[in-house]
Formats: C-alpha cells, structure tokens, sequence
C-alpha cells in the first residue's frame, strides 16, 4: 500500500474494526479458557489423587479394563485393574513437572546463549549462533531418543534431555532482540558511563525483552509436555511403574480392540494440555506485541 | 440531464464513501468530456486517491460503503452507472475503458512476471488474442511509450529496470487496450523532476494519438498549468472549487485554492522578489474529526466566525463553469 | 547470486562439521563409549577390550580420533551394523525409500491442504472459516502425532475396519491399491502437523501480498477474480514457502519416526527405534548423522530453488 497509503484513509481505519475485534477477543477468550484449563489440571493432579480411594499403583485383578463409566472407576481401569483416573492424575504431576522444569532450564539455557551471542558479536556470537544451528539440523526426536537411550533413565535425565533440545529457539529469538537492542540508545549510554558487560546484559538488556522470552518460555512448556509424551510412548522416557501421560499410551496399542479408552484417554489429556499452552503462548504474543496480527 | 446531451464522458454525481462511520469523500461531483484532461488537485489525503479508486471500484466493499453514481457513456451512446455494475461486468470494463496507472512504479509491477507477460495479460483478456500475439504487440506497446530496445525490455523482470522505465511500462500496461479515459493517480510524484516532465510528454502525446479523456491527480499546481484543461480541487474529501485551467489559475475564488497556488515553487518568483514558498500552515484535518462549518477554516486567513464556523458551505456557481464551496467567495474577490 | 550460492554452500559445509561433532561427542558420551558393545559380551577378557580398543585406535587423543572417524564418514565407511554385520549405509539406504514415500506423499498432501486452508484464511480473514481454519491449526498442532495415529487406527481400521492398521503391504498381494491402502493413515497421521503449519505461514504469506500495489494493478487490468488470485497472490505468496518447506524438514522426519512406529512403516524411523532397542549404535550414530544431513541438504536446496524461483534474487 506504500504511495498512494496518505491518500487512503483504508490504512488509518483498518478494516472491519469491530470485527477485528471481536476475534481479538475470542483469541484471548480462548488463553484465557487455557489457563483456566491449565489451572484445573493442576489442581486436579495435586488433589485428586489423595481424594480417590485407588492408588495409582492398587493392582485388582477382579476388576482389569473396566469400561469407564460402567463400574466403581469413573475411567475404567487398565489390563491390570489401576484406577485409569487415579493413573492420569498421577501421571498428570509427572508430566506437568517434566514440562515446567523443561521449560525453565531450557529457557535460562537459551537466554543465557542469546544474550552472549546477541552481546558479543564478534566470533564468540558467530560461534554461538552456528552451534544452534548444528543443533537444529538433529530432528529433535531422534537427538531426545539417542540421548535417552545414553543415559539411565529418571525423571531428572528426561527433563534435562528435553530440556537441551529445546533452547535454540529461545536463544534465536533472544539474539536477535539483543542485537536490535544494543543499537538502541540506553545500553549505548550504560556501556558510556562505564557499566560491566553483565550489568548491561542483565539488567539493560533483558528486561526489555522479557516479552518474546515469556511468549517463548509458555510455548516450551507445551512443547516439552510433546516431547516427554513421545520418549515414554516410544519406552525410552519416563519407566514404568511410575505413570507418565506418555508411557500410559505404551502398551495402550496392544488393546485398541478390547479397551481403547486405554489410549484415547490419556492422548486426549496431553492433546487438552498442550493446547491449553499453546493457546496462552498465543494470547500472550497478542497482548504483548503491540504490532499486532502475526498470526504465523 | 443525460450524457449525450451534455456531451460528458463520465460524471461523477453524490460520490461518496466511508469507511465505517467515517466520510473519506462526501459527495464528489464532476464531469469530464472526451478527451479532456481533468486534474484533481489537493494535499495528501484531501480524497484524491480513493476518488479515483472508488471509480475504478478497486476499494475493498468489505472495508467501505460506496453510493453516488458514475454514469459511462460507452461508445453506442448508452450510459453506465460503474458503481452499480455487477463485479464482472466492471472487470469488463476495467483495462478496457479505464486505463490506471499509479503512483509507485517500483511496486505496482509484479515482480515475478516479465514486463511483457504483465502487459499481455490485459490483451488476452479483453482483446481475446493469442498469448503470442498479444506478446508481439506488448513489444510494439513498450516501444509506443518511449522505452528503447523494446523487444528485449518485454521479457525484463520490473526490478532490471529504472524507476522511469517502470512507469512507462505501467502506461503501456493501462492503455494496452486503448481505454477511453485514463486515470492517472500521481504518475510523475515517485520520479525525478526530468524524468517527471519526460513522462507527463509522454502521456500528452499518447492523448492526441489517442484521442482519450485523462484524470490526472496530483497535489502539484505546476504541473497542472502544464497538461490540464480542467481542474477540480479537492480539500477534506470534498470537491472546493471546480474550473477551467486558466480561470482557475488566474482568479482562484477559493481561499485554498489560491494558498495551493502560493506554495508551487517558481524559480522566476523566488530569484527576483526573494519571496519565500508560503506553504498552507497547518495540516489537513483528520476525517475522523473534520471541523464544523467550512472545513477548511482553521487554516484559512479570511475566515470569520460568521458565516465560516456557523455552517458547512455549499457549492456555488461563481460563473457559468466555474464552481466553488466558500461562503465568502464573492466578499472575498471584491 | 553466485556469492549468494557460494557462501550458503560454504555454511552449509561449516555446519556440516559441527554436525559431526556434535554426532562424535554424542558417540563417545555413551557410557563406555563405542566400546559399550563389548563389555556387554559375556566371557570378554580385560585384555581383549584393550586390544579392540588399540585396535579401534581408542587408545589415541581424542582429536585423533575424531580426524579418523570424520575420514571415514566422508568417505561412506559408517561403520557395520553389530546386529546383522552389514554396513551401516547400506541398511540406512535400504531404509530410506520407504521413509521418502511416506514424506514424499504427506508433504505433498499437506501442501495442497494447507494453502487452500491459508489462502482462503487470507481473502476471508476474520472470517468464522478463517476463525475456525487457525484454531484447527492450534489443536493439530498440540496433537501428539502417534496418539493421532492410534485414534486413526481405532476408527478406520478396528471400528470401520476400512484400511489395513499396519505396515507397507500385505505380504503375497503387491498391487498398488493395496499399496495405496495401506499408505494412506500413515500418510494423513504425518501430514497433520505439517498441514497446521503450512496453513498458518500461507496464511501470513498471503496476507502480505494481497494489499501489495501490484496486485491491485492486476486487478485494474480488469483480470478475473481468480487470475489475480493464482498468477499475482498466489505465485508470489508460494515463493517464500520454499523456505518453510525446507525449515520444517527436520519437524517432518521426527513425525516420519512416530508414524513409523505407529504403523509399522518399514522406514528410517522404525529402523531407527529398532536399532536403539537393539544397542546397535552405530546404526543409531549413523541415522542420527545421516538424518542431520539431510536435514541440511533439504535446508540448502530450499534455499537454492528459491533462488531459481525468484528472479529478484537470481538476476542480481
């Protein structure tokens, strides 16, 4: 629209404003319904399972794959008679935790690199910059599977893993907003007066681009909740008999036929998580953008 | 009255479109006769712009309303109202019997397609010819408006080639199909000043061949003493003054009119009285908020409590061609 | 344009090297490193570790060690596979087809899916379709992919029993329906993710490009509605998608080894999870390696085709 934009009041009145609108708010409608749902999640996974009668490990042989809704468990039970609920719920604080702890390690990891290489962009930032690069080459299924493989697997060693496979992106995004930054006038006078470098780093620099690293960090969350789903389905994540979201869909292939809820339970739990995270990563991005609809 | 007794090519009755609530143009009339050249002058955002895509029905219906009418005489004497043609129908017309060219000749060419192909484009599809022919005669176009070696020009991407010879090749695309008016929105306010007066020859010459109407707009009074015979001021989205070239030159019975006159720069005024360029003090008024009574009062000189702020003028015939929207035009020239 | 081309070849090879780094650190982190496989044999003697040791050259600096390694890589000697003894490139490209089909036919599928999906995002935007067109993409994307799978597989193939659960073919048809059947979950499970994403950066691209000055000279042309929309939107929306395309490579192979898994897909990725289950690194190094590569192959041929495709780039 460049030239002729002064003439065409079309670009100071966008179009269909109320409309725009209105999706603005449905899409914020639909974070805030994520963090409702994330919220409920918790909640659920920190106390329910203490208001149940079953423990997640309660084996009843009488009582393997009850239907959900068809007798004494709500959700039905699994081929060795476990309360599926009690299992989620239990699970639920497994793969939650793997998610958060994930997420902040990998974030501190990432803002860490990003500010170095956004600071000094000299060879240590070009050196920085192409190790994220080597490391994004590895499909990151394969580089969590081949890890996981290497070590003994704990709920410590899964979350680590996850973790330094997922913090390239947060140290692109920092990066880049450092470079922009240090252009810009307050981190040239802090570096005049004579400030350290890790001054200006962390207290110029980063608390102005908190905004795309908590958009970034929402998004890690959901992203790492995917990832520890996939290691424990594949059998190289969380191990049984301790439950995770991922491992209860483990074995769930082997009774599509007789007990399916044994798998689409749980895939549709994770399924619910991760959206509900995404969808606040989404919200967030909206509200602290002020430049708007960037919708990809 | 109809057009075959006026003799008009097009007028322009009541055009006016907002968007949402808010007026860009309010009731825009003119009219223009076969093969005139009509200017419409005014500053950056007085409706200039969305005047001529409002006629070319390029405005997006979903972020605007139009009414008014537009009435077409086509070549068998029937009239056409363009605003309330079927879609497809105008698309008929579009390229066919109006020709645009903008103002951006670095981003109006798309920059995958060879010159040629874009300027084929438009013979395929109105003219029906084949893709071969209508690329033979894309170089003959290229050639008619002045750009050398016009068979290797056609198969040329936009980018290979200068900002002057990219607006020719936007003319040659509009008056591929020899329109019989061509709508030029500021099609020398991109270029240098020699290339500006190399296309403005240009599009005179193509005019005589031719024997088309022009809608030219511009906010640049020099420029219309040049190529115009007609000229319609604009200011806030409304037509302020309407006349002939000359008497508009020489008597502007519009206060804004005459201050747009002030601010062309002249080299012969400037060298022998020392006379600094007068621009308008002040900026257009946000159409959002347009003042009451005449819009134009806060920046006019002659203004007076009574009658400019008490309500909004109408346009007046000062003379038998010549309009003009000032309550105190008469007052004012005496 | 050919310092363009030059310097990405150069990155590319820079990258290359890291890449083999990475494998070889990854290599040796493996406790007991390459030499994990022995401790595991029953009956093997301190000594005869040292020997293999000496022999495998661990006995050398680790810069060493990593020259020789990186000489073999380079020239195709990956190793052999300790489960059957064959060479590892050989079982990798035995492997491979299979996977390039199942990628080949998803990506092709969520191409057409996700620009239709994109572009009439964009020309209706804020639309209920458009509305409902981006929170599909959300869920999809949150989906995870072999959960997809195992509810593909509930409905079709245990509820409806339309299409076979499993993998490539069934053994003694060979027809290419049944081909056909048995690709088509697999394919669609893949194709999800990519469709999300490929309907969302459309969407973005198209949107860009419908309010560009050239397009409305198109439409002042008087071209139709749907002229302007394939050769002056579409065509230049397209072009930057070259580039998605190649980004979401490695997105793509991840998915190809859940799908793999789920559906018994005879590919690099099944092979891949076999392997780690089996011990066998050096298969596992080597498909680890070899999918790095492909990932930047597929990365530096996006970025030369759009250079092929976009005559801004390829006539300067």
């Amino acid at each position: 629209m460049s030239g002729t934009v002064a003439d065409i009041p079309a670009a100071s009145f966008p179009p269909a404003r109320s409309t725009r609108a209105a999706t603005r708010f449905l899409r914020h409608r639909l974070a805030v319904a994520g963090v409702v749902v994330v919220v409920l999640l918790i909640a659920a996974c920190a106390i329910g399972p203490m208001l149940s009668p079953y423990g997640p490990l309660t084996i009843d042989l009488r009582r393997r794959f009850q239907a959900p809704l068809a007798g004494p468990h709500w959700l039905g039970s699994d081929q060795l008679g476990r309360d599926l609920l009690v299992r989620l719920l239990m699970a639920g604080r497994i793969s939650l935790t793997v998610g958060f702890v994930a997420m902040g390690i990998s974030t501190a990891v990432g803002v860490l690199v990003g500010l170095l290489a956004g600071f000094y962009r000299g060879w240590i930032g070009t050196a920085l910059m192409r190790l994220v690069d080597a490391v994004l080459c590895f499909p990151s299924i394969f580089l969590l599977l081949t890890l996981a493989a290497l070590v003994s697997p704990s709920l410590a060693t899964i979350t680590l893993i996850i973790a330094l496979t997922a913090w390239m992106e947060v140290a692109r995004v920092v990066q880049g907003q450092v470079i922009a930054l240090r252009e810009r006038d307050f981190a040239v006078a802090a570096e005049a007066i004579g400030a350290s470098d890790g001054y200006i780093m962390l207290r110029e620099l980063l608390p102005n681009i908190m905004a795309p690293i908590i958009v970034a960090a929402t998004l890690n969350v959901a992203r790492a909740i995917l990832a520890e789903s996939y290691i424990s389905y594949l059998g190289y994540g969380i191990q049984p008999p301790t439950a995770s979201w991922g491992n209860m869909l483990n074995n769930a292939q082997e009774y599509l036929e007789s007990a399916p809820w044994l798998a689409l339970l749980p895939g549709a739990v994770i399924t619910l998580a991760v959206t509900s995270f995404n969808f606040i990563g989404d919200g967030l991005r909206d509200a602290l953008d002020p430049r708007g609809d960037r919708s990809a | 009255m109809p057009l075959s007794e006026t003799g008009d090519l097009l007028r322009v009755e009541g055009l006016t479109v907002r968007f949402g609530a808010v007026p860009a143009i309010e009731d825009v009339s003119f009219a223009l006769r076969p093969g005139e050249t009509l200017a419409i002058v005014g500053e950056s955002s007085s409706g200039k712009s969305v005047t001529a895509l409002a006629l070319m029905r390029l405005l997006d219906p979903r972020a605007c309303s139009v009414s008014g009418r537009a009435l077409l005489r086509g070549p068998d004497g029937r009239e056409t109202d363009l605003l309330a043609l079927p879609e497809r129908a105008m698309a008929d017309l579009r390229g066919r019997a109006l020709g645009m060219i903008f103002q951006e000749p670095m981003t109006s060419l798309n920059p995958v397609h060879t010159v040629g192909r874009q300027i084929s484009e438009s013979l395929i599809r109105h003219e029906r010819l084949s893709p071969r022919a209508a690329a033979a005669r894309a170089v003959d176009l290229l050639a008619e408006v002045g750009i050398p070696e016009p068979a290797r020009r056609a198969s040329a991407f936009p980018h290979q080639l200068s900002g002057g010879m990219r607006q020719r090749a936007t003319i040659a695309i509009a008056l591929a199909c020899r329109p019989r008016i061509l709508i030029a929105d500021e099609p020398t306010t991109a270029l240098d000043v020699t290339i500006q007066a190399q296309i403005l020859d240009l599009l005179h010459r193509l005019q005589q061949e031719t024997g088309m109407a022009v809608v030219f707009i511009t906010h640049n009074l020099g420029v219309v003493a040049e190529i115009a015979d007609r000229v319609v001021v604009m200011y806030a989205g409304q037509v302020v003054e309407d006349a002939p070239v000359a008497a508009l030159l020489e008597h502007p019975a519009m206060p804004y009119t005459a201050g747009l006159m002030r601010s062309v720069p002249r080299l012969d005024a400037a060298l022998h009285t020392g006379r600094r360029l007068l621009a308008i003090p002040g900026n257009v008024p946000d159409p959002r908020q347009r003042p009451a009574g005449c819009t134009f009062h806060p920046r006019c000189g002659h203004a007076r409590p009574d009658p400019c702020l008490r309500a909004r003028p109408a346009l007046e015939w000062a003379a038998p061609d010549h309009r003009v929207r000032c309550a105190r035009w008469q007052e004012i020239a005496a | 344009m050919t310092r363009f081309v030059l310097h990405r070849i150069g990155q590319s090879l820079l990258l290359l090297l890291l890449v083999s780094m990475i494998g070889f650190a990854l290599l040796h982190l493996a406790p007991g490193g390459p030499l994990a496989q022995f401790a595991l044999t029953p009956g093997m003697s301190q000594e005869a570790m040292q020997r293999i040791a000496h022999q495998m050259g661990l006995d050398q600096p680790l810069p060493a060690q990593y020259w020789q390694w990186l000489r073999r890589l380079l020239v195709g000697d990956w190793g052999r596979s300790y489960r059957d003894s064959q060479p590892v490139l050989w079982v990798i490209g035995s492997h491979l087809g299979a996977t390039l089909e199942l990628m080949a036919s998803s990506t092709l599928l969520a191409m057409i899916l996700g620009t239709g999906v994109g572009v009439l995002g964009a020309i209706r935007r804020y639309s209920l379709a458009d509305y409902a067109a981006m929170v599909g993409a959300m869920v999809a994307l949150s989906i995870p992919t072999f959960w997809f799978g195992l509810v593909m597989i509930y409905v079709f193939s245990v509820r409806l029993a339309w299409l076979p659960a499993g993998n490539i073919a069934t053994a003694g048809d060979g027809s290419l329906l049944d081909y056909a059947r048995h690709l088509i979950q697999p394919c669609v499970v893949l194709a999800l993710v990519t469709v999300a994403t490929w309907s969302r950066y459309m969407r973005a691209s198209m949107l860009e490009v419908i309010n560009q000055d050239y397009v409305r000279t198109a439409r002042a042309k008087g071209l139709r509605q749907l002229q302007v929309l394939v050769h002056h939107s579409l065509r230049n929306a397209l072009l930057p998608m070259i580039t998605v395309a190649g980004v979401q490579l490695p997105i793509l192979l991840s998915g190809a080894l859940v799908t793999e898994t789920v559906f018994t897909w005879p590919g690099m990725g099944r092979l891949f999870l076999d392997s780690l289950g089996y011990r066998d690194y050096p298969v596992v190094m080597g498909l680890l390696i070899f999918s790095a590569i492909l990932v930047l192959a597929g990365n530096l041929i996006a970025d030369l085709l759009y250079v092929v495709a976009d005559p801004r780039i390829r006539l300067t």
